[in-house]
């Protein structure tokens, strides 16, 4: 090896070993936080842990009590959200990925979209707040559900089209070779093709709002007490989190930090089941 | 030799392109003046061809010249892309394909098509072959399994698939995937079969299988295939044409455009001088 060559060989193996050592220290420190975070709740969380937990309702302050009201409220007020904002949003997606991919309104869609995506959750909250609870009067559990589906919307509007987008052009042209109309392949097809990647947007989706406190508070508000009226002001679990862990009471401290445990477990499960998801559909793709 | 040396040796290659003699054969495809433009820019010139019944027809040429285009315009599959246009006529049964009236997807029931990479359906293999067939026929779950079966073993893959008819489709090799693709296409009992490169992505053990099976499906489909390979086109076509740079160059009977071309562009490419 020449001199020259020689010291080329060198300098890129300090380089290599230089940018490595600090990429592999931002990982660190990033993972740090994370992990953190994550000690945090679930010491303070366990901690906290209790049967009555998901029995009894939110306490007065220094009483006994648990979170199965805002667990019950977080619970419909999701999935109502998810079964409003999931057909919307498939279909939304549909039209954007199989026929608007080139024109002018699908581009304007999904830019639009795109900003939906990255509102700030409070400006939905203040959204329906205008648009509900002024007009009703009062707080509801609808006003919650609703938006809630407004955070649910654009995800599933993106994975769908993304989802679909990644489907090859030739399964579209073997399915439409066999003369069967447009509408069939996509629903019969190409849905088939993208679900799992669709399902992982909604389980995401669902993590994602299962978290939200801003639009809550303008919206579901909070209820202490059990209630199935959605058409009445109702607790959930992220609001009771925000009031409780402001309080200066001890015990409804407590509760706050079980409350963000169940979230936290609630959120992570979620995040597995969706990666399964996509890797058991990898796997039988290869 | 390049292509642009190639296209300076030979001035006179537009003045050609006519159709041959089928020898007897019927025509039951015809492609008559036809100019193909992808967004404006022209790729097909004046391509006047015929494939004929019953027969195996096959198309051939360097990359580029156009033989997918051509082939892809027979079942209409181009138009699902926007600005792709075509211009002139294609007959199916002497009904020109390319009138807007001409219904669709009669057409592609009639005229089905094999791509290059297998595509099997996201569902069981029983699923792939019944999902076409359900379009058209409501059939009794014995009557399906009957005409599943005779799809299957017209695609050389009954014997492979029989044990496992509920499982999915993605399990399959590639090679079986791909006959798959041939057996969906016929179980819609069309009139011909357009088979795009269909063995481009295999090994070629899977590819002897396809091309026996072409050999035997010729007896009952009018075939048309386009490939890359020569030798295949020469073992297993009755017609070969031979296109470059968008335009048919010479078309006749495969024994005589494999050992006594008329072009010189042809033989050099046969030839191995280009391509």
């Amino acid at each position: 090896m020449s001199a020259v060559a020689e010291r080329l060989y060198r300098r890129r193996r300090v380089i290599n070993a230089f940018n490595l050592i600090v990429s592999g220290f931002c990982a660190i420190f990033g993972l740090f936080w994370l992990v953190w975070i994550l000690w945090t709740t679930l010491h303070h969380g366990i901690a906290a842990m209790k049967p009555g937990l998901f029995t009894q309702m939110t306490p007065p302050p220094g009483a006994d009590g648990g979170i199965a009201n805002a667990l019950f409220g977080s619970l419909v007020m999701s999935l109502m959200a998810i079964a409003i904002g999931t057909p919307i949003g498939v279909a939304a997606g549909t039209y954007l990925a199989e026929f608007a991919k080139k024109k002018a309104i699908g581009e304007v869609i999904r830019f639009v979209n795109d900003i939906l995506l990255s509102a700030p959750s409070i400006v939905l909250g203040l959204f329906v707040y205008t648009l509900v609870v002024r007009q009703t009067g009062h707080f509801s559990g609808y006003a919650g559900a609703l938006a809630l589906a407004l955070i649910v919307l654009p995800v599933v509007v993106r994975t769908t089209d993304e989802m679909l987008q990644l489907v090859p052009s030739q399964m579209r042209e073997a399915a439409l070779s066999l003369g069967v109309p447009q509408w069939k392949v996509t629903m019969q097809v190409l849905y088939r093709s993208a679900l799992p990647g669709i399902m992982t947007g909604v389980l995401l989706a669902l993590a994602r709002i299962s978290g939200e406190t801003a639009p809550l508070l303008f919206t579901a508000l909070n209820n202490q007490y059990w209630t199935h009226d959605l058409n009445a002001p109702m607790a959930s679990v992220p609001v009771v989190v925000f009031q409780y862990a402001m309080s200066p009471y001890e015990s409804w401290q407590s509760l706050a930090w079980a409350g963000a445990f169940v979230v936290t477990v609630f959120v992570l499960l979620l995040s597995v089941i969706s990666r399964a998801i996509l890797l058991r559909n990898k796997v039988s793709n290869d | 030799m390049t292509d642009a040396q190639f296209a300076l040796a030979m001035p006179s290659a537009s003045a050609v392109a006519t159709a041959a003699p089928l020898a007897g054969a019927p025509p039951k495809m015809a492609a008559r003046k036809l100019d193909f433009f992808y967004n404006g820019a022209q790729a097909l010139k004046n391509v006047n061809f015929d494939i004929a019944e019953k027969r195996v027809t096959a198309l051939i040429g360097p990359s580029g010249c156009g033989k997918s285009t051509l082939l892809r315009i027979f079942n209409r599959i181009y138009s699902i892309y926007p600005k792709l246009e075509a211009r002139g006529e294609v007959l199916l049964d002497g009904e020109n394909i390319l009138d807007v009236k001409y219904p669709l997807n009669r057409l592609r029931s009639k005229v089905g098509m094999v791509f290059q990479k297998p595509v099997p359906f996201p569902m069981s293999i029983y699923d792939n072959i019944a999902y076409g067939i359900r379009h058209y026929e409501k059939l009794s779950r014995a009557d399906m399994d009957v005409r599943v079966e005779e799809a299957l073993r017209q695609g050389a893959l009954w014997d492979e698939a029989k044990d496992k008819l509920n499982q999915s489709a993605l399990g399959l090799s590639g090679g079986q995937q791909q006959r798959l693709c041939i057996a969906r296409a016929v179980a819609l009992k069309p009139e011909v079969i357009l088979l795009d490169e269909p063995t481009s992505a295999l090994d070629p053990i899977a590819t002897g299988k396809i091309e026996q099976l072409v050999a035997e499906l010729k007896d009952r489909y009018t075939i048309a295939i386009v490939t890359h390979n020569m030798q295949q086109a020469a073992r297993c076509s009755d017609f070969t044409a031979f296109m470059y740079l968008g335009e048919l160059i010479e078309f006749g009977a495969t024994e005589i455009l494999f050992t006594k071309p008329t072009k010189k562009q042809t033989e050099d490419y046969i030839t191995g001088r280009f391509g």
